[in-house]
């Protein structure tokens, strides 16, 4: 390798690295707060803390009404159902555009791909009036119901990209030997279908695990509130001089994602660059 | 392919001659049965969504925007009111303006940036996996009220910007409290969820053929030339389904806006995102009839943006077919 070569080679690394290092500081900064004294976190912006101190994380957890543990728990409920309709409503409806012939396929399949696009907000407001008419609100059906029917089209076209991508003669052959389509959905389609299905599940988990919006709407009894919720409520009530314990929160309610994000990571970037996920 | 791959697809095989592009992308079935019975099953769950959680509400939320309502009463019909309501209101004008600055600012630098990096992490890079999950990360978590709490104490008086500025002994503004910077603080959050765009911009660019470079090397094209005439072409359809769906996840930015400024939009309504205001306006003030009619300005002025990027895509995107 040339002299020349070598060095661009090095000083593009150079500029990786810094790149990602300025990146990660905020992160990394937010977890060597929340193990500083309250006095320090301002005067000391370094990485390394002089003392671990763990009583940000002590008195965040019983900072609010609940333990934090209970706005978990609440999360992880709303989460898990997410998860579990998705995985089942989107892998039916995926199914039936990817190898069904029926009437009107493409033109419910573009109704479908233009749903993706469909800003919540032009149905939240009915929504909220028909769920409250059911009386839902403050339940966690208004966040699992609609992922049950297939509301999340963003994996429907997922699969339904995976689902061509399986070879028709598979299917032909169970056809021939009589099988029907829901032999054939659960017993072909779906056991070869595993990278989609956890793509699905680690996308479903992270958007309701971050989710905001709907949350903050629908579930307003603070024994119900999930943590985004929790967060929000703790920030009003925190004074400056308590930072630590928000931050001590806030990083625990980020170690889920940090979790997946590790150990999921080749779904994620596979589901990314198929469908355009945020 | 991606989701707006197909919608263009779609839209262009229906334009296209149909005795010549049919047969490849439907191929007829053998024995051409129909399965309308099992497609109505397994379309149930789906059908009962798209009915009762998405039509159905967005019928309701039009025929809403034309009534006064506040959950209470029963709605109240009011015409055009909402919407001539809707041109007089300053802070409507104002949070209109604050989200247009925001999408407008914040995703072109942001789909840069991804590009650029995406440039960068080329194949066969030493340590690529891991520079392309340092820069994935942030967008995972980009949207969460943990990370708007964590920008709120950055960008704050005594926050980490200034402390490091300090070091340079410049005196850092109060970025969240002042209503000139207060925006762009969030735009800096947003380009720094980069990672997912990123990811799709190098995804495409793996799908280049390396026979290009080297056909167009031997031919004595430079790095730049290069460039210019294999990768910014080909790549065009990957930046235009980039830019198609970041302004459409831009224009609904709630969860930082709403964090950072304790839910105000504040200071002097210099973070009122759109969704913010109409949160404000239905949940907040009840006035639901009013709040719909918010809602449909924002699809129509996202629909109509999406819209001219389809329209305008055809002066500017390849497609090689």
């Amino acid at each position: 390798m040339t002299e020349t070569l070598r060095l661009r080679r090095l000083a593009k690394h150079a500029v990786l690295v810094i790149t990602g290092f300025v990146m990660l500081y905020p992160l990394l900064w937010m977890i060597a707060s929340s193990i500083k004294p309250n006095a320090l976190i301002f005067r000391d912006p370094s990485l390394i803390p002089s003392t671990v101190d763990l009583s940000n994380y002590a008195i965040g957890w019983d900072a609010l009404a609940h333990p934090f543990t209970h706005y978990l728990l609440n999360s992880f409920v709303v989460v898990a159902g997410a998860v579990l309709g998705n995985l089942v409503s989107c892998s039916l409806a995926a199914y039936a555009f990817a190898r069904l012939n029926f009437r009107g396929r493409r033109i419910w399949f573009a109704i479908m791909l233009m749903s993706i696009m469909l800003p919540i907000h032009v149905v939240i407001v009915p929504q909220y009036v028909l769920f409250s008419q059911l009386d839902w609100i403050n339940t966690y059906l208004p966040l699992v119901i609609p992922k049950m029917l297939a509301t999340d089209a963003f994996f429907v076209f997922l699969m339904v990209q995976f689902f061509r991508s399986i070879p028709r003669e598979l299917t032909e052959a169970a056809n021939i030997d009589g099988a029907g389509h829901g032999r054939i959905f659960f017993q072909i389609m779906l056991p070869l279908s595993m990278p989609a299905l956890a793509t699905t599940a680690i996308f479903t988990f992270i958007w309701t695990w971050n989710d905001f919006f709907s949350q903050l709407i629908f579930l307003t009894d603070p024994d119900m509130y999930t943590v985004p919720v929790a967060l929000r409520t703790f920030v009003d009530s925190t004074a400056d001089s308590s930072w630590g314990a928000l931050f001590a929160n806030s990083v625990v309610s980020l170690v889920p994602i940090f979790l997946i994000f590790l150990f999921g990571q080749k779904y994620l970037v596979k589901g990314i660059a198929t469908t355009g996920i945020k | 392919m991606t989701a707006i791959g197909e919608l263009t697809a779609l839209r262009r095989e229906k334009k296209a001659d149909p005795v010549r592009t049919r047969p490849v992308r439907e191929k007829p079935k053998p024995a051409e049965r129909n399965d309308n019975k099992a497609a109505l099953l397994f379309l149930a769950p789906w059908f009962a969504g798209l009915f009762l959680i998405t039509i159905g509400p967005m019928v309701a939320s039009l025929y809403l925007s034309f009534t006064d309502y506040s959950l209470l009463d029963s709605p109240e019909w009011i015409g055009f009111g909402n919407y001539v309501e809707m041109f007089g209101d300053q802070r409507l004008l104002a949070s209109l303006r604050v989200t247009f600055i925001y999408v407008f600012v914040s995703v072109p630098i942001q789909l840069a940036v991804a590009l650029g990096l995406a440039l960068f992490l080329d194949r066969g890079l030493r340590g690529l996996a891991i520079y392309r999950s340092v820069f994935y990360l942030p967008s995972l978590l980009g949207g969460s009220v943990a990370i708007a709490i964590l920008w709120r104490q950055i960008f704050g008086n005594e926050g980490l910007i200034n402390q490091v500025l300090s070091w340079f002994g410049v005196e850092g503004a109060g970025w969240i409290a002042d209503p000139r910077f207060a925006l762009g603080t969030l735009i800096v959050l947003n380009v720094w969820t980069f990672g997912s765009p990123m990811i799709i911009f190098l995804a495409g660019l793996r799908q280049i053929p390396v026979a290009l470079y080297e056909a167009a090397s031997i031919d004595g094209a430079g790095k730049f030339r290069q460039f210019r005439s294999i990768t910014v072409p080909l790549l065009t359809p990957i930046i235009f389904f980039n830019l198609v769906l970041q302004i459409i996840y831009a224009f609904q930015s709630f969860t930082q806006a709403f964090v950072v400024s304790g839910g105000t939009g504040g200071p002097v309504d210099s973070t009122l995102f759109y969704t913010l205001y109409l949160y404000k306006e239905g949940f907040a003030n009840l006035n639901m009839g009013y709040a719909s009619a918010m809602a449909w300005l924002l699809l129509v002025i996202v629909g109509g943006l999406t819209a001219a990027n389809f329209y305008l895509s055809k002066y500017w995107v390849f497609y090689d077919d």
